[in-house]
């Protein structure tokens, strides 16, 4: 069937390739995976159980079940934030379909949208199937691939219209803290930017607290925050985030979501309810266990001697390649040993020269993945 | 070896140690340094002085005895006794737990005072346990013995096949 040029324009997603490569190899140890390998808490699996006996297979409200923006509300005052459930806080299915409708409520064609680089990877398609234009602002190894006033002013960010970034990021684990951020905030109001913060790993911040850019002055009513179930609950099949911002942008995100999407999948609505409502625990525990395992691959890394700063969010490490190509480091790696990482760069231009290590996986596989890593790097230097 | 990253408190240590152990005993000194930022000869010393002042009291395998072919019966039995001016709980307790077929003790709240998980090689074997070895304690007033069935979790570890890992080998 003839398809149109918008969809012939998205260019192919660069993690493919190595998705296939790791298929076609057996006893692979996945460090490639972009999502939690828990199972969502059980008590919000029973809720999502109960809420099917009881029939409850109705569409909900487009902004979401009140109940559930309520429970948002109150559970994101812990960052600092105070949205109000009628007007300001819009449930999505995941956060990808947040940025979407987000991209094309907000940007205007032609007009540039800055994205930290290296970032997630549908920002920049999300955004011109928008109309806009991506812009990447290059962050760097030397400053812990946090976004700075430098790189914004070096990339020519003064001229966007908006920008987007993603901390705890995906794929480095880097953090920004208030302090960093401040002068991210300062160069979006002398510039007039409004900002699409992915905050979705926020609960995966270890050794300090999650901060949000939105908390700082003048940035609530030019930012649009963005979480959700996925990665902290482990809830990432059952399709669940949430928006938040001044009514104004909420409702124009409403707008279009009530078109392409009614409303977000009811079954994960009550799952989220019960997860926000008696779940702290586990993700507690959650992520007490990926912290250990951080602990224990940076410390594998350093033992190596593979070049790797000290991430300490979501659940990725960004080391150096320890060769010039990572992409086939990458390629090598898998099929020589049956070890999966993603190339950073397929994230990014800024990733070049970078692994994405996700782990997002049990202590005997981390063990063993690493040893296979250690044997390769040693293999291919010596 | 120094690990990287620097730790704070002893307590916090040696929880995270707990932990650690609690969840998998057979982690090597060296990753367990690892995992919680401390050296490894700081580990050596906080498991040495948890096992010395007793807070380690062990560390044994969980066992799906289902999946052994070998005879094996265990039962819970709840115990009620009598006490008198010389005589505690602690005094019964020490009795109690000096035999091997008494793999738990504990003193509960509720219907009855003791509960205990007994293990023997028939039903007979136990139950002969019970009613000759247990019941005769002069404190002992009653005994009620449920034998299992079969056993679904333990310690935390559930008895059947593991979930495949059915996420995407390389996602976003």
């Amino acid at each position: 069937m003839r398809t149109s040029s918008l969809a012939e324009d998205i260019p192919p997603s660069g993690i493919r390739k190595y998705f296939e490569l790791a298929e076609e190899e057996d006893d692979v140890i996945s460090l490639g995976v972009g999502e939690p390998d828990f199972s969502a808490p059980w008590t919000a699996r029973r809720a999502a159980i109960d809420s099917l006996e009881a029939g409850k297979t109705s569409y909900t409200t487009n902004r979401g079940k009140r109940e559930l923006r309520e429970a948002i509300s109150e559970h994101v005052t812990r960052y600092g934030h105070e949205y109000d459930p009628d007007s300001e806080i819009l449930v999505t299915t995941g956060v990808s379909e947040g940025v979407d409708v987000a991209m094309r409520a907000l940007v205007n064609p032609g007009e540039k949208v800055a994205i930290a680089d290296p970032s997630y990877l549908s920002y920049g398609p999300t955004a011109e199937l928008a109309g806009g234009e991506p812009l990447p602002v290059p962050t760097s190894a030397d400053e812990e691939f946090r976004l700075t006033y430098d790189a914004l002013e070096r990339a020519g960010a003064d001229e966007a219209s908006l920008l987007v970034l993603c901390y705890p990021n995906n794929p480095t684990g880097a953090t920004m803290d208030e302090r960093h951020l401040r002068e991210v905030a300062d160069f979006c109001r002398e510039h007039d930017l409004r900002v699409l913060s992915d905050e979705v790993y926020a609960a995966l911040t270890y050794g300090g607290e999650h901060d949000s850019i939105a908390t700082l002055p003048g940035m609530r009513e030019r930012t649009v925050v963005f979480n959700g179930f996925s990665k902290a609950y482990a809830m990432t099949g059952l399709r669940l985030g949430y928006a938040m911002g001044p009514s104004d942008a909420i409702d124009a995100m409403n707008r279009i979501h009530q078109y392409v999407m009614l409303s977000a999948p009811t079954t994960a609505q009550y799952a989220a309810i019960e997860a926000l409502e008696s779940c702290d625990d586990q993700v507690e525990e959650m992520t007490a266990a990926y912290n250990r395992r951080r602990n224990f691959v940076l410390s594998r890394f350093e033992e190596m001697g593979v070049e790797c700063f000290e991430a300490k969010g979501a659940f990725y490490v960004f080391p150096e390649c320890p060769t010039d190509d990572a992409e086939r480091f990458a390629e090598e790696l898998v099929q020589e040993e049956g070890v999966a990482v993603v190339p950073g760069k397929v994230f990014g231009e800024a990733g070049e020269g970078h692994l994405r290590v996700s782990y997002a996986s049990g202590m005997d596989e981390l063990r063993e993945a690493l040893d296979r890593f250690e044997r390769h790097v040693n293999r291919i230097t010596a | 070896m120094p690990g990287p990253f620097p730790y704070s408190g002893m307590d916090d240590d040696r929880r995270e140690l707990l932990a650690l152990l609690a969840e998998d005993a057979r982690q090597s000194t060296a990753d367990l340094a690892r995992q919680t930022g401390m050296d490894e000869d700081a580990v050596e010393d906080a498991v040495d002085a948890l096992e010395a002042e007793g807070v380690i009291r062990g560390y044994q395998a969980v066992v799906d005895w289902e999946a052994v072919d070998e005879e094996r019966v265990e039962a819970n039995v709840e115990l009620n006794v009598e006490l008198d001016r010389e005589t505690s709980y602690e005094d019964i307790a020490g009795r109690i737990a000096k035999f091997p077929e008494v793999e738990t003790l504990k003193l509960v709240s509720g219907d009855y005072d003791f509960a205990l998980e007994v293990a023997g090689e028939s039903m007979r074997q136990v139950s002969f346990f019970v009613s000759e070895r247990i019941a005769p304690i002069p404190e002992v007033t009653q005994t009620v013995t449920h034998y299992v069935m079969t056993t679904y979790k333990d310690r935390g570890i559930e008895f059947r096949e593991g979930d495949d890992d059915d996420r995407l080998s390389v996602s976003p």
